[in-house]
C-alpha cells in the first residue's frame, strides 16, 4: 500500500469539500459530545447510588419528647430485627451539623433554622431495601416516641429517575445528532466519490483493488470522525472546568454530587474516539457499497 | 485468448438483447476490428470482456478463465491483464503525462523503482519522450491518445481493448495511432478495436467482426469495412 498516495488523496478530498467537511465534523462532534455527557451522567448516577444507597435506606425520626426508655427500646428492637443490617443513631446536634454541610451554599437557610429544629433519628440500613413496609409496620408513627418513619430509598428513587431521565434525554439527542452526522458523512462521501470519478474509473479499469480504491474515502470519513471526537472531548474538558468544577463546586465539596473526575473523562475519551472513527468509517464504507460504483 | 459461447446480454430497460447468442473466438496475438452501427452491441461486447457487466446467458472466457464464475475480488487481477483506450482519452487533467502513466502503476502497487524505469520506456515507445512533464491540455488530441495508449500498455497487458480510439482524431493523426496499435500488436498483445472508421479498416486488412443488432453478421479474416456504409 502506497501510504503517501492514500494520504495525499485523503487531504485533497477533505480540502475539496471544505464546507461539507466542516459540517460533518461539527455534527459528529456535537453528537459525540452529547454521547460523552450521557456516559458521564451515567457514571455520576452509579457513583451517587454508591454514596446514597450505602448510607441509609430508612430513617426513623423520633418525637421531641421521646423518653430515654423509648429510645432504648427502639434501638434494642432494631438491633434484634433480622431485617436490619445496621443502625446509626443521630442526635439533634449531629443532624444539624449534617444539615449545615448539605446546605453550605445557602447560608440564609442555615441561619433561619434553629439548632434544635431537626429531630434525632435512627438511620437504618436494611438487609433488603425493599422490605421497608415491614419496618414501617413495626414502628407505628406517633407511638412509643416514633414521630415518622421515612423510606429514604423512595426519595432516592425519584431523584435517580430524574437523573436517569436526564441521561436518556441526552443520549436520545445524541442519537438524533448521530443520525444527522451519518447522513452528512454519507453525502460527503458521495460527493467526494463524484468529484474523483475520473480517478476511480481509471483505477477500476487498470485493476486497482477495491480496497485501494475505497480506502481514501473511508480514511477521509475516519479522519473527520477523529477530529469530531477530539472536538467532543475538548468540549467535555471545557464543561468540566467551567461548569462542573466552578458552578457545582459547593454541592460536590459537601458530598451531595460526586465530582466528575479526570479519570472518568480519560476513560470515556477512547470510547468517544472509537465511536466517532468507527461510525464514520462504517458509514463511508456502506455508502460506497450501496451508492457508488467503484 | 478471448472466447464467447452463445452469449446473450439483455439490459432490463430494453426489449431487444444488446447481444443475441453471440459465439466467437479470438486467438492470442490477433488484431480484430469490431464494426457495426451505434447500438449494434460493440460496447456491450467490450464491457463483458472487462467484466463490467455479466452476460444474461452464455460463457465469456478471457485467457482461459471463465468470467462468469470469477469472484469479485479476482476482477482487478483480470483487468491488470487488459489495457483500455477510449475515444475521449480519459486522462487526469491535473496530472502530467508521466504522472498519468505512473498513476496506473501506483494504484496496482508497482514498486517505485519499476515505475521510474518503465514510464520513460513506454513514453519513448509512443513517441512522447520530450513531453513527460506536460499537462494533458497542453497536448494535441493525437498526443493525448498516445498518452492513453501508453497508460494502457505500460503494464504489458495480454489484451488491448480500444473503443473508437480514433473517433476524435483527424485522418492523419489516426494513421499514427494505428501504426502505434500495430506495433503493440506485434509485441504479441491481442488488440480488439471497435471502430466506425472505414478508411482504417479498409487499409489495414485485418480480421473484421461485424455486429448487427446484437448478432454477428460477418466474421472475416483480412476483411474490409464492407458495403452499405
Amino acid at each position: 500500500m502506497r501510504v503517501n498516495f492514500v494520504l495525499s488523496e485523503v487531504v485533497t478530498g477533505l480540502r475539496r469539500n471544505l464546507t461539507m467537511t466542516v459540517a460533518m465534523i461539527l455534527t459528529t462532534g456535537i453528537s459525540l459530545g452529547l454521547m460523552g455527557t450521557g456516559l458521564l451522567i451515567a457514571n455520576m448516577i452509579s457513583d451517587m447510588k454508591d454514596i446514597y444507597y450505602d448510607k441509609i435506606q430508612v430513617s426513623i425520626y423520633l418525637t421531641d419528647d421521646v423518653t430515654e426508655e423509648q429510645r432504648a427500646a427502639i434501638q434494642a428492637k432494631l438491633e434484634a430485627s433480622p431485617e436490619v443490617a445496621s443502625v446509626i443513631y443521630e442526635t439533634k446536634a449531629e443532624a444539624y451539623q449534617r444539615f449545615q454541610e448539605q446546605f453550605s451554599q445557602q447560608p440564609a437557610l442555615i441561619e433561619n433554622t434553629p439548632q434544635d429544629a431537626l429531630p434525632e433519628s435512627f438511620r437504618v440500613e436494611l438487609v433488603n431495601p425493599e422490605r421497608y413496609p415491614v419496618i414501617a409496620q413495626e414502628f407505628p408513627e406517633g407511638q412509643n416516641g416514633v414521630d415518622q418513619v421515612r423510606d429514604e430509598g423512595d426519595f432516592l428513587d425519584r431523584l435517580f429517575s430524574l437523573l436517569n431521565g436526564a441521561r436518556n434525554a441526552t443520549i436520545a439527542v445524541a442519537v438524533v445528532q448521530a443520525l444527522a452526522a451519518l447522513l452528512l458523512i454519507s453525502n460527503t462521501i458521495q460527493l467526494a466519490a463524484f468529484n474523483r470519478r475520473n480517478e476511480t474509473n481509471i483505477m477500476r479499469l487498470v485493476g486497482a483493488s477495491r480496497w485501494y480504491t475505497q480506502l481514501p474515502f473511508i480514511l477521509e470519513a475516519a479522519v473527520a470522525g477523529l477530529i469530531g471526537s477530539m472536538l467532543a472531548i475538548g468540549g467535555l474538558v471545557v464543561t468540566k472546568l467551567l461548569f462542573v468544577d466552578k458552578t457545582l463546586a459547593g454541592p460536590i465539596r459537601s458530598g451531595i454530587i460526586p465530582p466528575v473526575d479526570w479519570s472518568a473523562i480519560i476513560t470515556i475519551s477512547p470510547i468517544i474516539a472509537g465511536a466517532g472513527i468507527g461510525l464514520a468509517a462504517v458509514a463511508a464504507y456502506v455508502t460506497l457499497r450501496l451508492y457508488v460504483r467503484l | 485468448m478471448i472466447e464467447l459461447q452463445h452469449v446473450t446480454k439483455l439490459y432490463p430497460a430494453s426489449g431487444r438483447p444488446a447481444l443475441d447468442d453471440v459465439s466467437m473466438e479470438i486467438d492470442k496475438g490477433e488484431f480484430v476490428f469490431l464494426i457495426g452501427a451505434s447500438g449494434s452491441g460493440k460496447s456491450t461486447f467490450l464491457r463483458l470482456l472487462l467484466k463490467e457487466d455479466a452476460p444474461t446467458k452464455g460463457v465469456v472466457k478471457v485467457n482461459d478463465k471463465n468470467l462468469n464464475t470469477m469472484s469479485k475480488w479476482q476482477v482487478p487481477k483480470l483487468r491488470r491483464t487488459m489495457g483500455c483506450v477510449f475515444q475521449d482519452f480519459r486522462l487526469l487533467r491535473n496530472k502530467t503525462v508521466a504522472e498519468n502513466i505512473a498513476f496506473a502503476l501506483e494504484v496496482i502497487n508497482k514498486p517505485q523503482r519499476t515505475i521510474k524505469r518503465v514510464v520513460p520506456e513506454v513514453l519513448e515507445m509512443v513517441g512522447l519522450e520530450g513531453k513527460a512533464h506536460r499537462l494533458p491540455n497542453e497536448l494535441s488530441g493525437g498526443e493525448q491518445q498516445r498518452v492513453a495508449i501508453a497508460r494502457a500498455f505500460v503494464n504489458r497487458p495480454l489484451v488491448l481493448l480500444a473503443d473508437e480510439p480514433t473517433g476524435n482524431l483527424d485522418p492523419e493523426t489516426s494513421q499514427g495511432i494505428m501504426l502505434l496499435l500495430e506495433r503493440i500488436n506485434r509485441t504479441g498483445t491481442t488488440v480488439v478495436m471497435a471502430t466506425h472508421d472505414y478508411h482504417i479498416v479498409d487499409s489495414m486488412r485485418r480480421r473484421v467482426i461485424e455486429l448487427h443488432e446484437g448478432v454477428v453478421s460477418r466474421d472475416q479474416s483480412r476483411g474490409v469495412y464492407g458495403v452499405g456504409r
